[in-house]
């Protein structure tokens, strides 16, 4: 089973440009999206949380005046809770409509992923990771998993999971 | 005088940039004749310039426009087509539109130019195969083709030159004045020409230059950046207070007030009073209905109601287009009026208000009403609805069918509306920015448009408040009032009715709902509302909700402030319990609560349309009497016996054992708050078997009134429901209304007056003194 070629920008692109991954840690895992849809990386920032939402939504925060959604994606990849005095971070991820911050643990380097080899996840990877991982790239020492990020930050169809904050 | 030359100034603006867009869309369509959307937007221009100049009694800017209109309005039916003589026809009507706008700025009037020729080409063109065709024919080329680089005088001239020769082509066909019209022609042109040459540097730059128009993206853009500035100032103030020096803390002091200043500043750049817009109405509907020969009043309410000015522009023509058909079709002559009952002079009243995050603009009257039967054969004649639909969909559906494009009922043209342009313009605009527009009507009663707009980026006073220490702003149109509740005082706080909290505001019973309980924020564990005994106090901030109020407890209430109200993202579109978000003065963001989201939710505002529709299924059993919603208090007696009670007329709910029950004059009473109050089985009222002494426990429900109580004894208490009572048979039993059919089933109205008052006055009078009776 194969993703899906539009949204399979790692890989395709990489040919001849150069190519360069945004990393973070989740739960001891390397994620990295694509450099180039990142705003901006934050320090923790005060949350304003939003009742009776998903807990994948981690609430709102003043982005030099524009309130700007923030997806805890640790919720969102299934994670459990991180520990309290963890601070995380947010990274800024520009659309074509209001920009999206992503909640993450630590951010990483800018990995430059040109000649890395690529591939899709195996049959045996499941569930929501399936659905928003692209593949990994195999660096040396560890995996760089690559997010989708269009379905990453579309919660619509995770309506009904409102869960008390 | 001033706001007349404001009126002027704006309608010279307006149509300058209107007839630039003429000239490009008569070009295009001379590429694609038979472009329909090209089509109805030069239709469109030459009406609203055509209907503004009536306005202002630009009598022969009217005539001229009014004849172009006529021929636009047959190209666009298809009746005729567009060819180049006919082209050249509608642009020296726009050049002879320009020529007068231009003689307006200088000297106010239309100038003495004559454009009988003109009129007459326009009008001879409306047949098929026109005999002036060759004619124009001849003029078309250089019209079509005006040489950018000449100076606009100079294309003046050209095009006056142009409307002369037209002059003479047409005298051909018909009388010789024509012919001795040219010369003149060619007089004013000079005069006219000469007038703007000498005032070109002044007068011609002053409406311009006046006002300039703005990107509304820069506007964005400086409100982000004033944005930013607030965090750093706020910053800045937080550093000086580790500083001891009094020279820094005056420099932040005035980098404090002048950025707040400047951030107010940009914020006013976009919002402006909806008077604004109002203000031409009044004019407008005077003119109009002299016209008309009708007697209207303008009323205006909310006019300090504040849009963003993009909003306002763009519900600037959809307003003026309902104010303009609500004098031609909705009030009647004074001479109607007065044969139905009603004042001669009618009342056109406009209100603005916010509603729930909304700004909500009505255009009433109190005319007519729509004539929902001849809408509908008109929709049906016009091929718009099929003739089976039209007696399938509802009134309401009827009514909105005037905002179907190339929908009008008007039996003859006028020089006011009824050409099918306007009604769906007005949709349409008001859609583009995200707005909806809707009308109800009342036969003989009248007609009210209400228009609904969202108010991302308006700024509205709303009161911030706290629940489980996480800070929420409620629009303060939606507050009534603060209440502070002294919990230790028994009576005087929150009670309940089955389990549902209630509070006595003033003698009426006021839902009351705890924020954080609907919000489901509250920790684990919290004690449900009214039970918690450590709480000495609470306060309760009541609210309206469409014709419901009701209260919402809070911990605390801060301060009332001006908020600029955001969208919220899409990934929050059903989140109905917040209608926006806001970023306080410290940087802080905080949910915009909608009041109406938040009523249904809990289900203070019933589902009326469903139950209506339910109750209208037996609406033919009898007289139907119906009632707007309301909560009622549903109690069982005897076997399968319901009774509904008003909630607003239900004091209090108790329960009492079997032993507490005495006797006094023969009647069944009970020690009630250091009082005796008198007790009534309430199925003995409607004739079910009494069977309050089989149990242990009697449920009462206390009903008071002028000052006298007495307790209802009931089976069991089984709901409270809100619902719109449709009695179907008045009662001919005593203490009963009537009956109707709550939650399919039918139950038995209370009438409460009527069971007070079939006790003796003296014993209730009695009963509120305790001394006199068992002591």
């Amino acid at each position: 089973m194969n993703v899906d070629p539009q949204t399979q920008v790692a890989p395709s692109t990489a040919e001849n440009t150069v190519k360069q991954i945004c990393t973070f840690e989740l739960d001891n895992y390397l994620f990295g999206i694509d450099v180039s849809v990142v705003q901006e990386v934050l320090r923790h920032q005060p949350m304003t949380p939003v009742p009776l939402t998903t807990n994948v939504i981690a609430g709102l925060i003043n982005l030099r005046g524009q309130i700007v959604t923030t997806i805890d994606l640790r919720a969102r990849l299934e994670f459990g809770p991180r520990t309290e005095d963890d601070k995380p971070m947010n990274v800024v991820i520009s659309t074509d409509e209001a920009p999206v911050s992503l909640l993450v643990d630590r951010i990483g380097d800018v990995i430059d992923v040109t000649d890395v080899p690529f591939e899709t996840p195996p049959e045996t990877v499941v569930g929501v990771a399936r659905d928003l991982i692209l593949g990994a790239y195999k660096l040396e020492n560890r995996l760089l998993l690559v997010l989708d990020i269009v379905r990453t930050i579309d919660l619509s169809n995770l309506t009904d999971q409102v869960t008390p904050h | 005088m001033d706001e007349m030359d404001e009126i002027v100034g704006e309608f010279l603006v307006e149509s300058y940039e209107n007839l630039d867009q003429l000239d490009r869309d008569l070009i295009a369509l001379e590429q694609d004749p038979n472009s329909r959307d090209i089509l109805a937007s030069v239709f469109r221009t030459i009406h609203t310039i055509k209907g503004t100049c009536g306005f202002l009694g630009f009598e022969k800017l009217e005539l001229v426009t009014h004849k172009g209109e006529s021929l636009l309005s047959k190209l666009r039916d298809g009746v005729l087509s567009l060819t180049p003589a006919r082209t050249s026809a509608l642009l020296a009507m726009v050049d002879a539109v320009r020529e007068m706008l231009n003689s307006i700025e200088t000297t106010q009037g239309e100038g003495d130019g004559n454009y009988d020729a003109l009129m007459a080409t326009l009008v001879a063109l409306q047949t098929e195969n026109s005999a002036t065709d060759a004619s124009i024919a001849t003029a078309a080329p250089t019209v079509a083709s005006d040489d950018p680089a000449k100076s606009d005088d100079q294309q003046l001239l050209d095009a006056l030159d142009e409307a002369a020769s037209a002059d003479i082509g047409v005298a051909q066909g018909s009388d010789t004045q024509a012919i001795q019209e040219a010369p003149q022609t060619q007089l004013a042109v000079e005069s006219a020409s000469a007038a703007s040459d000498a005032s070109s540097t002044t007068t011609n730059s002053s409406v311009a230059d006046s006002s300039i128009r703005v990107d509304v993206g820069q506007l964005d853009k400086l409100m982000n950046l004033v944005g930013e500035l607030v965090l750093a100032r706020n910053q800045v103030l937080q550093l000086t207070s580790n500083i001891d020096d009094s020279a820094f803390a005056g420099t932040t002091q005035r980098l404090n007030t002048i950025t707040s200043e400047l951030q107010e500043g940009v914020m006013k750049t976009r919002m402006q009073q909806i008077g604004h817009v109002w203000s031409k109405f009044p004019r407008v509907v005077r003119d109009l209905s002299l016209q008309l020969g009708k007697n209207i009043r303008v009323e205006m309410e909310g006019k300090d109601t504040e849009l963003d000015k993009t909003i306002l522009e763009a519900i600037k023509d959809p307003l003026t287009h309902i104010v303009r058909n609500t004098v031609d079709h909705g009030i009647e002559t004074p001479a109607k009026r007065v044969e139905a009952g009603k004042p001669a002079e009618g009342v056109l009243t406009l209100r603005a208000f916010h509603e729930s995050g909304q700004v909500v603009i009505e255009i009433a009257d109190d005319g007519a009403g729509l004539n929902i039967e001849r809408i509908k054969s008109k929709a049906v004649e016009r091929s718009l609805i099929t003739a089976e639909h039209a007696v399938r969909i509802t009134d309401r559906e009827a009514a909105m069918l005037i905002f179907l494009p190339g929908f009008s009922t008007a039996e003859t043209i006028t020089n006011v509306s009824g050409r099918g342009v306007g009604m769906d313009v007005v949709k349409t605009n008001i859609e583009k920015i995200g707005g909806s527009v809707d009308v109800t009507s009342e036969s003989g009663l009248g007609a009210t448009f209400k228009i609904k707009i969202p108010l991302t980026l308006a700024i509205i006073p709303a009161l911030t408040v706290s629940s489980e220490s996480q800070r929420f702003a409620i629009p303060q149109v939606s507050l009534l009032e603060l209440v502070r509740i002294d919990n230790t005082q028994p009576g005087k706080t929150i009670e309940m009715i089955h389990g549902t909290p209630v509070f006595r505001l003033r003698g009426t019973l006021l839902p009351v709902l705890e924020l954080s309980e609907q919000l489901k924020i509250q920790p684990a564990g919290a004690l449900a509302l009214g039970t918690d005994p450590t709480r000495s106090e609470t306060t309760v901030v009541v609210l309206q909700a469409d014709d419901r109020q009701f209260g919402l407890v809070v911990d605390g209430v801060h301060d009332t402030e001006e908020i600029v109200v955001k969208p919220l993202g899409k990934q929050f579109n059903d989140a109905r319990a917040f209608s926006g978000a806001t970023i306080m003065g410290d940087g802080s963001v905080v949910l915009i609560l909608d009041v109406m989201g938040i009523a249904q939710h809990a289900s203070v505002l019933g589902e009326i349309g469903d139950r209506h529709s339910d109750s209208g299924q037996s609406s033919d059993t009898g007289d139907v009497e119906i009632q707007a919603s309301e909560p009622l208090l549903i109690v069982g007696v005897g076997q399968g016996g319901r009774i509904a009670i008003r909630l607003g007329e239900v004091d209090r709910l108790e329960q009492f054992t079997i032993d507490k029950i005495e006797f006094s004059e023969g009647k069944k009473v009970v020690q009630y708050r250091n009082d005796v109050m008198a007790l009534t089985p309430l199925g003995e009222l409607i004739g079910a078997m009494p069977s309050f002494e089989e149990s242990v426990n009697v449920n009462v429900v206390v009903v008071s009134e002028g000052g006298r109580s007495i307790g209802l004894v009931v089976d069991q208490i089984l709901d409270i429901v809100n619902d719109s009572i449709v009695v179907h048979h008045k009662s001919g039993r005593h203490g009963i209304i009537g009956g109707c059919v709550i939650q399919g089933k039918v139950t038995d109205l209370l009438d409460i007056n009527a069971v007070i008052g079939s006790f003796d006055p003296l014993f209730l009078a009695a009963a509120s003194q305790p001394s006199g009776v068992l002591s």
